[in-house]
């Protein structure tokens, strides 16, 4: 199978045919923003300095490396829970324009709406893998809010097939880890019955 | 070697050791998810494990932590009572940390509660933890290090069931928290079941089944065929690798019990995530050290 690769810019056409559980990567800008970005753009009503449109944003708090003359090395950058950011997920990705929004684990009802509606997608990226995450990235081309720290600030990235990012919500209204909770619901159910044949220890 | 070059040795063997096993899996860990890994036929399942043995490696060359939540840092002792370096220890192992935080480098992790600010240097009130376990006669220190990450830590709980829900009652316990904080604690796991009377020993002993190397048995018969099933069962919900589905969900289920009061029955769960950051150090009176979790070290 090709590697499906994305670029940005990316269109809503190019996310078209992807579908929940496929597998991608994404060359071109990302730029990190996490919990204090969302609230200055939803709750102050304040624009992000960063062009995200038809671009990608990665919940994450890098491990940055000043080398001096204002540019920065990326030591390490892990996605972090994406779950935090559902409370302005929706709305973010309206007002922005984004079209690729990646973290670790699923997100919910809102994510989902505002990645269909306003054809985005919500992808995760292996956690526990941050030295792979920091080798994709080529190059840091700006920081914006530079005023939220290390982990907070808006690191924009030149990355090359930065990956694997799983989909987990697509442009159809499709959550993976909303059908996949359901499936290991039921499975449980049938090896709690299965095990508690075995386990009357107290007699 | 006079008292305080021993001290300073010792510390720097440490600070050397816990470093490294941020960047390096104990070899049972490595082993078993290289297992894990072969089995999987669905692309993604494949294609995540790709990336975990990726990224040991590129952590292994470009000497970095392999995660970047590099836990708080918690120190299990079972020191001989004639060690000679009985005293220092808690000095000695709270500069480890420090030191190694500069070298490694370790992610600040230590938040001092209430005054809620980040030390910035992994120690403060309580950290690293310390659990002692004093062994009379002896003269030597076996010390089990461990990396206690945000995600791996969250699903931990502990309960006291009542004997009418028996060991179907726990098996409930433990299911449960695989299907819910489990999925996000970066799986396959290693999930460790502790069997007492109230929550503090249930909990301690979950903790303690995670030192235990994975693929070992609990000595009763019962208990190791519990873990059997718990395995198996927990393997066929199949979270997969980072709960994304796949053919098993764990590295393996280790119980340590003790007896109970026969009112109650104590369970705790504690989890490790894939990057399962153990260590075991044995030091003898001169300090020679034999290092048995990982057979490949580099200082
Ligand atoms: S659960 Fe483990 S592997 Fe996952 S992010 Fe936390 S420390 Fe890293």
């Amino acid at each position: 199978m090709a590697k499906k690769v994305l670029t940005t810019p990316i269109s809503a056409a190019d996310l078209e045919d992807i579908k929940v559980g496929d597998v991608i990567y994404l060359t071109g800008l990302l730029t990190t923003c996490r919990d204090v970005a969302h609230r200055r753009v939803i709750e102050e009503g304040r624009p992000l300095p960063v062009d995200v449109k038809d671009g990608a944003i990665l919940h994450a708090g890098p491990i940055i490396r000043p080398l001096g003359d204002d540019k920065f090395q990326m030591v390490t950058v892990g996605p972090t829970t994406s779950m935090r950011m559902e409370k302005f997920e929706e709305q973010f990705i309206k007002e922005t324009g984004v079209r690729l929004v990646i973290g670790k684990g699923g997100m919910g009802e809102g994510t989902m709406r505002g990645c269909r509606d306003n054809k985005a997608l919500h992808c995760v990226f292996p956690a526990g893998c941050a030295v792979v995450a920091a080798s994709c990235v080529e190059e840091i081309v700006s920081a914006n809010w530079r005023d939220l720290g290390m982990p907070e600030t808006l690191w924009t990235c030149k990355v090359k097939e930065f990956g694997p990012l799983i989909v987990s919500i697509d442009t159809h209204g499709n959550n993976l880890f909303e059908q996949n909770k359901i499936v290991f619901n039921e499975r449980k159910d049938k090896v709690y019955a299965d095990i508690c044949q075995h386990v009357k220890f107290i007699k | 070697m006079t008292q305080a070059e021993a001290v300073s040795r010792m510390t720097d063997t440490m600070a050397k050791f816990v470093a490294f096993t941020g960047k390096r899996l104990p070899d049972d860990v490595r082993a078993k998810i290289k297992e894990l890994a072969a089995q999987e036929e669905a692309p993604l399942a494949k294609a995540i494990y790709a990336t975990m043995d990726k990224n040991q490696e590129l952590a292994w060359k470009l000497n970095r932590p392999s995660c970047q939540d590099t836990g708080a840092v918690q120190f299990f002792l079972k020191c001989g009572t004639h060690f000679p370096y009985i005293d220092e220890l808690p000095e000695l192992l709270r500069n480890a940390v420090i030191q190694a935080t500069k070298d490694a480098p370790l992610r600040h992790n230590a938040v001092e509660t209430f005054d809620e600010y980040n030390t910035g240097k992994n120690v403060g009130l309580g950290i690293p933890s310390l659990f002692w376990e004093m062994v009379p006669g002896r003269d030597d220190c076996e010390i089990y290090t461990y990396m206690a990450g945000g995600g791996c830590s969250l699903p931990g709980r502990a309960k006291v069931l009542m004997p009418g829900e028996g060991y179907e009652g726990v098996t409930k316990f433990v299911l449960d928290c695989m299907t819910s904080y489990g999925l996000n604690a970066c799986p396959p796991l290693l999930v460790g079941v502790g069997i007492g009377t109230s929550v503090e020993v249930a909990a301690l002993h979950s903790k303690e089944a995670l030192l235990r190397p994975i693929g070992s048995h609990n000595p009763n018969p019962k208990a190791a065929e519990m873990e059997r099933l718990l395995e198996d069962g927990i393997n066929k919900i199949g979270l997969g690798p980072q709960g994304l589905c796949g053919k098993n969900s764990v590295m393996g289920v280790n119980i340590i019990n003790s007896a109970r009061h026969p009112s109650v029955i104590g369970v705790g769960v504690s989890v490790g995530c894939w990057s399962h950051r153990r260590g075991h150090i044995v030091f003898d009176r001169d300090l020679n050290y034999t290092i048995d979790s990982h057979s490949e070290v580099d200082f």
